[in-house]
């Protein structure tokens, strides 16, 4: 029996010529990442157990980008363990704030993926990769120590679940759309430990953007990651940022899906999830009128260019209502400047809108934006857990950046079809 | 030992475990004072060391945080038994040496307050209020073996020296 994408990247990376499903590993790692919250807890058991030199200098990324700017005190201490470490080590892959980005945004920009890799990272969002075609998948912090110091993580092989779109996307459904609806579906534990395959023509078609933004929240459906096999469009992206010699895999015909799902691209409209679930999905026609007071469009989900170009077609010329604070966080610093020469950044500011340098900052809660208590937020963010924003009793509800858009504009949940055509 | 119990519902995430306006520290026991706030905010007046915490479905799902599985060890929750985990706290706590135990029957039947005693040797969780018994599937040999070794880090020293 065939192989999928998963198993051949796993077994590529265990030297051996074949895994199964339920198999226990030890993979060779070529990218470990971790952040201003992970890291430091990290850093601290590498030292604790007293090694002195990391694996490989040249395949650890560090990312100081929750926090940051460091919003206090404490943050800037956690920060400062992340600055230390790297000098220490050598380490090639540092962000300092001003040169950084989200880190699921940034890794693939700067080049630092390659399809075919295996990537852990101590961020459960680290299955953002697997739009590369990359094996890619979050941990906790001891992971990352051990992984600092031999370069390996222990796998549980895992289970394929296959998610085919056929036909053709409608306008305003995005990458975004496809995944919440895909969590609506299946559930928040409906892919538990599992690979999620997206393939079919509505696949096809989408721009990595959109790709990075349904591999990042296969985590929400549980899974261990989300992956879609390389064509032209990955080639073009990683063609001149990748730096590396790299490998391309691709399921096999005859391999074992333990789940295959079909769905209609043609039927899926722009999606948003209710609260406390990101699977409490409804098309945005059955919600729409819910009064909301902020509108947050950025994050490792949606805050990369295309993501930025669609919220200011909507707001070109218009006005943020005048009950709403709309947040713009472009991902990256370059995307931050692309946005700046194509002129987006006046756009948003003209609609009177707040742009800030990356950070992950509202989406976990942690500044740049928190609730206060009965609050609701509609927001391009990955989660709307009780409290993630900020207050326990706030709501917060998930969308693509164009309902995003759209709604800041009317104050309440708007479909964008109803703004611009 | 025999250990109190306290019930949760489905999908209790790592932001309710251990919310992130908690997680610029990584001192343990200030993160063990905001142990499960969001969830139940009253969590630490009430639960004492020994105690456990029995939930449903995808326990520990969402963020990766490690402070989670971190806070409920540091807080003296002896064990977590749950219908199922979700993966990245399910290896964390591997990870960590925080038990946790996957028993949708036992999950299902204890009640808020029962007394319970997990015996390892026989990977049986006995409910002493209810008198009722549950197994439990051990965890793979080579996840044992990070556990005995009390924990990845240790486990991964051995295999350096």
């Amino acid at each position: 029996m065939g192989m999928t994408i998963t198993e051949k990247i796993i077994a590529a990376h265990c030297g051996v010529r074949d895994v199964r499903p339920g198999q226990f590993v030890y993979a060779n790692v070529d990218i470990c990442l971790g952040n201003d919250i992970t890291a430091p807890i990290a850093i601290e058991e590498f030292e604790k157990a007293g090694i002195k030199k990391v694996f490989d200098p040249e395949k650890i990324v560090l990312v100081p980008d929750h926090f940051t700017p460091n919003k206090d005190i404490k943050s800037a201490q956690q920060s400062k363990s992340l600055r230390v470490f790297a000098e220490k080590h050598h380490l090639k892959y540092y962000f300092e704030i001003g040169r950084m980005g989200i880190e699921h945004a940034l890794l693939p920009e700067q080049g630092i993926v390659a399809p075919g890799e295996v990537v852990i990272g101590a961020d459960s969002h680290t299955c953002t990769y697997g739009a590369l075609g990359a094996f890619s998948t979050g941990v906790g912090s001891t992971d990352l120590a051990a992984c600092f110091a031999t370069g390996k993580v222990w796998l549980k092989v895992p289970e394929s679940v296959k998610f085919v779109f056929h036909g053709k996307a409608k306008s305003w459904t995005s990458g975004k759309d496809f995944i919440l609806y895909t969590i609506g579906k299946i559930g928040v534990d409906g892919a538990l430990y599992k690979a999620m395959e997206f393939t079919g023509s509505a696949i096809s078609d989408l721009s990595m953007d959109d790709r990075f933004a349904i591999c990042n929240m296969a985590i929400e459906a549980g899974a261990k990651s989300g992956i879609i096999a390389p064509d032209k469009i990955t080639e073009a992206y990683v063609n001149g940022r990748v730096k590396k010699e790299y490998v391309t895999y691709h399921s096999d015909p005859d391999c074992n899906y333990s789940k295959i799902y079909e769905f209609n691209a043609e039927e899926i409209s722009p999606q948003v999830a209710l609260p406390s679930l990101p699977e409490n999905t409804k098309p945005v026609d059955d919600v729409c009128g819910i009064k909301i007071d902020q509108v947050v469009i950025g994050s490792c989900t949606n805050g990369r260019i295309s993501d930025l170009r669609i919220a200011a077609k909507i707001l070109k010329g218009k006005k943020v209502h005048p009950s709403i604070r709309l947040i713009i966080i472009p991902a990256t610093q370059d995307i931050y400047k692309q946005a700046l020469k194509e002129g987006l950044i006046e756009i948003f500011i003209d609609a009177e809108a707040v742009v800030s340098t990356p950070t992950c900052g509202p989406c976990l809660g942690g500044h740049m934006g928190i609730l206060a208590e009965g609050e609701r937020a509609l927001t391009t963010t990955n989660r709307n857990f009780v409290g993630r924003m900020g207050h326990p009793k706030s709501e917060i509800y998930l969308c693509s950046p164009a309902v995003a858009a759209a709604s800041a504009i009317t104050g309440k949940i708007t479909p964008p079809n109803e703004i611009i055509n | 030992m025999k250990n109190k119990c306290w019930k949760f519902g489905d999908n209790v995430n790592t932001d309710e475990i251990i919310p992130a306006r908690y997680l610029n520290t990584t001192d343990t026991s200030e993160l063990a004072k905001h142990c499960m706030e969001d969830a139940d905010p009253d969590f630490m007046k009430k639960a004492r060391a020994g105690d456990a915490i029995v939930a449903g479905e995808n326990f520990g799902c969402g963020s990766s945080r490690e402070h989670a599985p971190i806070a409920i060890k540091a807080a003296g929750i002896s064990c977590v038994i749950a219908k199922t985990f979700a993966r990245i706290f399910f290896r964390n706590a591997i990870n960590i040496g925080l038990l946790i135990f996957e028993c949708p029957e036992a999950a299902e039947e204890i009640g808020e307050g029962d007394e319970i005693e997990v015996n390892l040797a026989k990977s049986e969780i006995y409910n002493h209020t209810s008198k009722k018994s549950f197994t439990f599937e051990p965890f793979p040999q080579e996840m044992q073996e990070i556990i005995q070794s009390g924990g990845l880090m240790n486990f991964v020293k051995t295999k350096i020296e």
